[in-house]
This record gives structure tokens, C-alpha cells and sequence, in this order.
């Protein structure tokens, strides 16, 4: 059975990086950011598995490990920022709190 | 096997395509989920079962609720009775729901069709090796996740909490 390629699987991680970059530059509501945020480790996190898998060596998979951790830190601090801007200004809309003050 | 690869990927590039230009978090959020499930399929056809399996609980399971948890807790809109009516519409649930059938029909072809072991290349990383790999090798990186871990609890408790002094305006200022 023919085995999938690396580049493939380099390809497809990449695609789906760019569509998170995509998604961090272009929308605006935070909540966007932030699941765009999680596309992009996600997409790190699939070029690591297919690079041990490839590879035949468990790094990669301790690694996709982390990144779930790193991701699940990520999600709570930033979900806690939204719901306390959402508190204070009434919006997600990320360029209302472009300025700081002092 | 190739073939459920190549299509898990259009799949997951589909999906993700449609979070990023989606303008309703709720529908976002389930193109999301659908394409957490393809990257998880596109695991187990690299014979990485344990990422697979870590990618629907931790991921598609636990991190998602979060985000629907504060969906819901924010209540965007106030017409929100008219929003809950609007979900049982057809055209909201039949995208994610398609794709996601494609991914079950995937799995069930999978399983029916052979044995796992000569699943994909010989390049299959048990989630032993994972475990001594981690445990060995990587002891060090336990220790910071877990303190990763302690400081966002902190940190989300923290930034959470400050809810009274904006609710008892002149108490404490």
C-alpha cells in the first residue's frame, strides 16, 4: 500500500496555516481571532504528527502533546480577555481597544 | 487509505476556509468542529492514532465547549429567542452536517475494509512509544506544561473574577 507522501502532508499543513493567517489579518471580530489562532497551531500541530509519522519516531506526536496544552492555556486567558472587554465596552470588535491609555 | 486521506484534507481545507469567512460564530464554530474531525482523520491515516484521539477529546471536545461556553455567555444580540428558532432552519445545519457524514462514512469504510496495522506506511508510532518518549525524554516539558497550566488557571480565574468592582461602582475606589 502506497504510503502518503511528506510534501503532502507539508502542503496541507501549510494550507491551512495560511488560511488561519488569513483569518488573524482580516477579520475583526476577537472571537475570530481567536478561533483563526487556533487553525494556526492546529495546522503546526499537523506538520509535527506528519513529520513522525515519516519519520517513525514519537517526538513529533509529544510535541502535537504540548501544542494541545499550549493551545488549551491560550483559550482560557484569551476567552477570559473577551468576556472582560466585552464587559467594559460592549463590543468584540478588536479596533475599539487599538489605543491604550496613558 | 490514500484516498481517505486526500479526501479528509479537502474536507478540512473546506471547513476551515468556511470559519475563516463566516460571519456567525455559532455556524463558524461547527465548521470548526468539522474540520478538527478531518485533521483528526488525517491522523489516523498517518498512523498517529494517539494524536487522533487527543485531537477529537482535548480539542474538538474540551477546548470547543469553551468557546461555546463563551458564545453563550456573552449572548450577542439581544434577539436571541429569534436566533435559537433560526437554528433549526435547514440551511444553517446542513453544511457541517454533510461534511461531517462524508468523515463518518470515511471511518466506517476504514474499519470495515481491513486491518489497521498495515494501515499506513511502516512509519506507525504507538502510543507506548509516545508515553516512554514523554515520560523519558521529555520529563522537563511536563513540568513546564503543568506550570503552563497552573498559570492559566490563575490567569483565567484572575481576569474573570473582577466582577463585583464593576457591578458595586464606589466601593472601593
Amino acid at each position: 500500500m502506497a504510503s502518503i507522501p511528506l510534501e503532502v502532508s507539508l502542503f496541507l499543513s501549510g494550507l491551512l496555516f495560511s488560511l488561519g493567517l488569513l483569518g488573524v489579518l482580516v477579520r475583526r471580530n476577537i472571537l475570530f481571532i481567536l478561533m483563526s489562532l487556533e487553525i494556526m497551531m492546529n495546522a503546526a500541530g499537523l506538520a509535527f504528527v506528519a513529520a513522525s509519522s515519516h519519520w517513525g519516531v514519537a517526538d513529533g506526536q509529544v510535541m502535537f502533546i504540548f501544542i494541545v496544552t499550549v493551545a488549551a492555556a491560550e483559550v482560557s486567558v484569551g476567552l477570559a480577555l473577551v468576556l472582560q472587554l466585552y464587559r467594559r465596552i460592549h463590543t468584540l470588535d478588536s479596533d475599539a481597544v487599538s489605543v491604550m491609555r496613558g | 487509505m490514500n484516498t481517505a486521506f486526500y479526501i479528509a484534507s479537502a474536507v478540512a481545507v473546506f471547513a476551515t476556509a468556511k470559519v475563516v469567512t463566516h460571519t456567525n460564530p455559532v455556524h463558524a464554530l461547527l465548521y470548526f468542529i468539522v474540520s478538527l474531525l478531518a485533521v483528526a482523520l488525517i491522523f489516523f491515516c498517518l498512523g498517529a492514532q494517539l494524536a487522533a484521539l487527543f485531537e477529537v477529546i482535548i480539542y474538538a471536545g474540551a477546548i470547543m465547549v469553551l468557546f461555546v461556553f463563551m458564545i453563550m455567555m456573552l449572548n450577542l444580540g439581544t434577539d436571541t429567542a429569534l436566533r435559537e428558532a433560526q437554528l433549526f432552519s435547514p440551511g444553517i445545519w446542513i453544511g457541517p452536517s454533510v461534511l461531517s457524514g462524508l468523515l463518518l462514512f470515511e471511518l466506517a469504510v476504514l474499519f470495515i475494509q481491513g486491518e489497521p496495522q498495515s494501515a499506513s506506511n511502516a512509519a506507525m508510532v504507538s502510543p507506548k512509544d509516545v508515553a516512554l518518549s514523554l515520560f523519558n525524554t521529555y520529563f522537563l516539558g511536563v513540568e513546564l506544561a503543568s506550570m503552563l497550566l497552573l498559570a492559566a488557571l490563575v490567569g483565567g480565574f484572575h481576569l474573570g473574577k473582577r466582577d463585583q468592582a464593576e457591578e458595586l461602582p464606589g466601593e472601593v475606589k
